[in-house]
């Protein structure tokens, strides 16, 4: 059964939406999920739902956002009501392991017998009781006591997932893709945990594709833990394609140990509100990490993108590169934070933000932060705002391309820079095509995804 | 009873014997505390007009609804405001007989500074001798400037005589109500500087407080008002290199600045207050608010900031360019050492169209001290091509300090052109070994290194300023090497 809520009153509500349904939350839930709710929901109701009095938050206010008359599922059953079965999101020459989530719980997925002997991919309630060893030393880990107050919602909140294990030494060749589809009558507030982890020498590829399919309001926070161990690689892709009625609020709290390479890129294509909170902690010396992220807005889209790269030990680099265009009343904002903790010597740390304002009323706050403790590192950061180079539009307009034409090469080579970080080849030449029609205006969805073929004749998502 | 009358009686009349012995010295000091009553005892003291006194009292009531602000990135004390007297005639320091009596570590300081000997006995406290008569190199410059119309004097001289100047443009830059420490400044402001330079007229000399009557001793609540008229011209210098030891732990003054149409006001910094010990007990608490605002079209501000005292900074000289075709810029170098602290930066915000901004900040720390770059680049909706660079260097020398960006960057205009870079290293090891191969110590390479790494700002102070800039930087980072 959905359960509707009626907020107002942001706190009391969430609070008592909490206490009164606290049986159905815990209901069927690992033991570790239930005995975190409690503390990170009293750290919530602290902290309480950010608005721009907060300084993380300075430039998303969240309060508006969540008010309203939600739908929430407490079970499975409830999540998956009256959504369609089978959906198939592939990627074309891409071949990838499919998991579907609808409203944020476990729905079904491709045959597991085609993943490598040992790889673990399912519903995070059911995974924690296969495997509980893996489940109670990771669960919740990731996020420190005194973290973010949307993190400490999900927490206590969160009752299902996705759940990757990549056993050591494991090379798993084919991208696993959680399709998280947003579904329903009503308005509806979803939450969503995922936890991954990949062993010692393990390699693996995730993508994350968000799309919402029916025209109601979705209120979303999902967050996605990911614990990457020795000399492992992993890459996540989180392609963001939601209606303008849609608020996300997407966690993605990575940590590194020794040798490790990881690689996160955030492409939000289109959204209401986004608001990404991006953390990575090298824990380990030696550790490479990767962060991206390109979001292209109008209309009254919002997206902001938080990051916090914390070089805790020595001889670590990093690589941030985040680009934004903004066209419209769009606005935007990033904030790339780095810490380098005392003694975290020969870290390299470059960021960098651009940002593109193609109309008068759109808006972009930008706020590179480094934080350094340590002497001997390297680190830069660098953030621009500014329009398409009019020489360069001269340039293609006297060789005969004209001024629309000429716009849409220039953004799109603008854009291009992200894409290329992508590692994955097909995904790579998908989403270069997904973003020149997204400027080209073309873009109602993926269309190579089976969900957005089906219906997206009839929700439009722009 | 009957006895009980006697008391009385005797009290009352021993009273009036008491009273007898009405002593006419005035107070030269007020109780400690801050309330109502002191702010207007402040402003009676200083027979303030009304206006001046509802000012104060307007800032008073506000700083009393305001928290400390707690986002800079300092350890900040807990300052006490009812252990503070807020005002106090300057009291005479003792004397000293000759240059032999002052402390030796001070006089090596100020011969690597290369201060002439006269001005090292004004410095420390001697007694001079006629051989600078301060009093006639003072009056020359006052006729000098008063033939052209210039205003140059005490703030309080200023309310006294020029009322109307001081209406209309204080707190026009800085409201009473803008933060924390700007309210209690706003309230409690003992002197300062008024600088008004008429209509075309360019300032033939570099204004500084060193040459003002009765401003050597800087106050704990300074307040400083600089307005230049159309087409006018001024540069000012506030501070010395020179180590300024005071025995008032809190600082916090405000620097207004007003430019009108084509209007040019240049404004430079050296503030080597007491930092404190090598283990960071005692020193000064800076904070200060300085902003300008560009009123009219086509004028310009410069800030230039040498940064290297005082145990914490808190200082974001900021500029509002409301003018069309203003410019701001911003050049600073903040070296922290030992466990000083110093959170600094600038505003720039773009109001008018055709604005244009600079920043260029330099940041040396050493030892265990924090040094930040806090900034803001606003670009408004109207703000028609705004431009903007920035850039934040930071060096870390030793692996115990902190070098921190805050850059903030809120365009909502889609002309605007704004950049913004930042990077943060420490002195190369070939760098080092280089000049020790060319036969310099280490300790004059570093400062060799740090003198090419800051050149660009020290070269837009004025230049003795600048020479002098130089050698303190090397001082200041004394002992960090090696």
């Amino acid at each position: 059964m959905n359960k509707t809520c009626r907020i107002v009153n942001l706190q009391e509500e969430y609070s008592q939406l909490y206490k009164e349904n606290l049986s159905l939350l815990e209901n069927g839930a690992p033991e570790k999920m239930n005995a975190s709710r409690a503390k990170a929901f009293d750290l919530f109701v602290e902290k309480g739902i950010p608005s721009n009095k907060v300084e993380e938050y300075k430039y998303t206010n969240l309060q508006p956002f969540f008010k309203g008359s939600f739908d929430i599922a407490l079970s499975s059953d409830a999540a998956l009501e009256g959504a369609a079965e089978n959906f198939n999101c592939g990627v074309p020459e891409l071949d990838t392991h499919n998991v579907f989530l609808i409203n944020g719980w476990f729905a079904n997925q491709d045959d597991c017998n085609q993943l490598p002997k040992g790889v673990v991919v399912g519903s995070i309630r059911e995974k924690a009781e296969q495997y509980p060893e893996v489940f109670e030393k990771y669960y919740n880990e990731n996020t420190p006591n005194n973290l973010d107050a949307m993190a400490a919602m999900n927490t206590a909140f969160a009752q299902d997932g996705a759940f990757i294990y990549v056993p050591k030494g494991v090379v798993v060749e084919k991208p696993i893709q959680l399709v998280n589809i947003m579904s329903g009558d009503n308005d509806r507030l979803v939450f969503q945990r995922n936890l991954i982890v990949v062993e010692e020498n393990a390699q693996v590829k995730v993508m994350l594709c968000d799309h919402t399919i029916s025209p109601q309001k979705f209120v979303i926070n999902n967050l996605t833990e990911v614990f990457v161990k020795e000399n492992s690689v992993f890459d996540i892709y989180n392609v963001q394609n939601q209606h303008n009625l849609t608020t996300q609020v997407s966690g993605m709290y990575v940590h590194q140990k020794k040798h490790s390479n990881i690689l996160t890129n955030n492409l939000t294509l289109h959204s209401g509100v986004t608001r990404n909170n991006i953390r990575v902690t090298m824990d380990d010396e030696h550790c490479e990490s990767h962060v991206y992220g390109l979001y292209l807005s109008d209309k009254n889209q919002h997206v902001d993108n938080f990051t916090f790269i914390d070089h805790a030990k020595p001889n670590c680099q990093s690589f941030e590169l985040f680009k934004g265009v903004m066209d419209d009343s769009a606005s935007g904002a990033f904030t790339g934070r780095v810490l380098v903790r005392p003694d975290a010597q020969q870290t390299n740390a470059y960021q960098s933000n651009n940002n593109l304002l193609l109309t008068d009323n759109a808006k972009i706050n930008s706020k590179p932060q480094l934080e350094i403790y340590a002497d001997d590192v390297k680190c830069s950061h660098g953030a621009t705002v500014g329009q398409l180079d009019d020489e360069a539009m001269f340039y293609l307009r006297a060789r005969g391309i004209n001024q629309t034409e000429g716009r849409i090469l220039l953004m799109f080579a603008f854009a291009y820079e992200v894409i290329e970080k992508i590692r994955v080849e097909p995904l790579k030449e998908n989403i270069r095509s997904l973003v020149e029609k997204r400027f080209r205006g073309e873009f109602d969805k993926c269309d190579s995804c089976v969900v957005c073929g089906q219906q997206g004749s009839s929700v439009s998502c722009l | 009873m009957a006895e009980d009358q006697d008391k009385i009686l005797e009290e009352v009349t021993g009273g009036e014997y008491k009273y007898g012995f009405y002593t006419d010295i005035e107070m030269e000091e007020f109780p400690t505390g801050l309330n109502e009553n002191i702010v207007r005892l402040i402003s009676a003291k200083k027979k303030e007009p009304e206006f001046m006194l509802e000012f104060r009292l307007k800032a008073f009531r506000h700083w009393l609804t305001m928290k400390k602000p707690d986002w800079a990135q300092l350890n900040i004390p807990e300052i006490d405001f009812q252990d503070i007297i807020y005002y106090a005639v300057p009291k005479k320091k003792p004397e000293l007989e000759s240059m032999d009596e002052v402390d030796p570590d001070l006089k090596a300081t100020f011969d690597k500074l290369g201060i002439p000997l006269d001005e090292q006995k004004v410095l420390a406290g001697v007694a001079v001798d006629a051989v600078i008569d301060s009093v006639s190199v003072k009056t020359t410059f006052k006729e000098t400037l008063a033939e052209k119309g210039i205003i140059f004097c005490s703030i309080s001289e200023a309310v006294q005589e020029y009322p109307d100047l001081i209406k209309k443009y204080l707190g026009s830059v800085v409201p009473h109500q803008d933060n924390y420490f700007g309210a209690l400044n706003a309230a409690v402001f003992s002197d300062g500087s008024f600088v008004y330079i008429p209509k075309g007229v360019r300032c033939p000399m570099e204004l500084s407080t060193y040459f003002r009557i009765n401003a050597i001793n800087t106050g704990q609540f300074e307040r400083t008002l600089i307005v230049a008229d159309e087409d006018s011209y001024v540069s000012y210098l506030e501070g010395c290199t020179a180590p300024q030891r005071d025995e008032n732990q809190l600082h916090a003054a405000i620097v207004e600045i007003v430019t009108l149409d084509r209007a040019e006001v240049k404004y430079s910094t050296v503030q080597n207050w007491y930092p404190g010990d090598k283990n960071g007990v005692g020193g000064i608490y800076n904070f200060v608010t300085k902003r300008a605002l560009c009123k009219g079209d086509y004028s310009k501000v410069m800030w230039t900031q040498v940064e290297t005292g005082s145990a914490i900074t808190w200082k974001y000289p900021s500029c509002v360019l409301q003018g069309d075709h203003s410019v701001g810029e911003f050049y600073s170098v903040a070296v922290t050492n030992n466990h000083q602290q110093a959170d600094t930066g600038t505003k720039m915000i773009h109001l008018g169209k055709n604005t244009r901004s600079l920043i260029v900040s330099k940041g040396v720390s050493a030892g265990k001290s924090q040094n930040s770059y806090r900034g803001l680049v606003k670009v408004s909706k109207k703000a028609e091509n705004a431009r903007n660079f920035s850039q934040c260097d930071s060096l870390l020398m030793g692996d115990k300090c902190g070098a921190h960006t805050f850059p903030y960057l809120e365009i909502a205009n889609n002309s605007a052109k704004v950049e913004h870079e930042a990077t943060t290293s420490k002195i190369g090891e070939d760098q080092i070994f280089y000049c020790n191969q060319r036969g310099m110590s280490t300790e004059d390479a570093v400062g060799l290194i740090v003198n090419g790494y800051v050149k660009e700002v020290i070269n837009q102070l004025p230049m003795e300023f600048a020479v002098e800039a130089q050698k303190l930087l090397q001082i200041s980072l004394e002992g960090s090497v090696g």
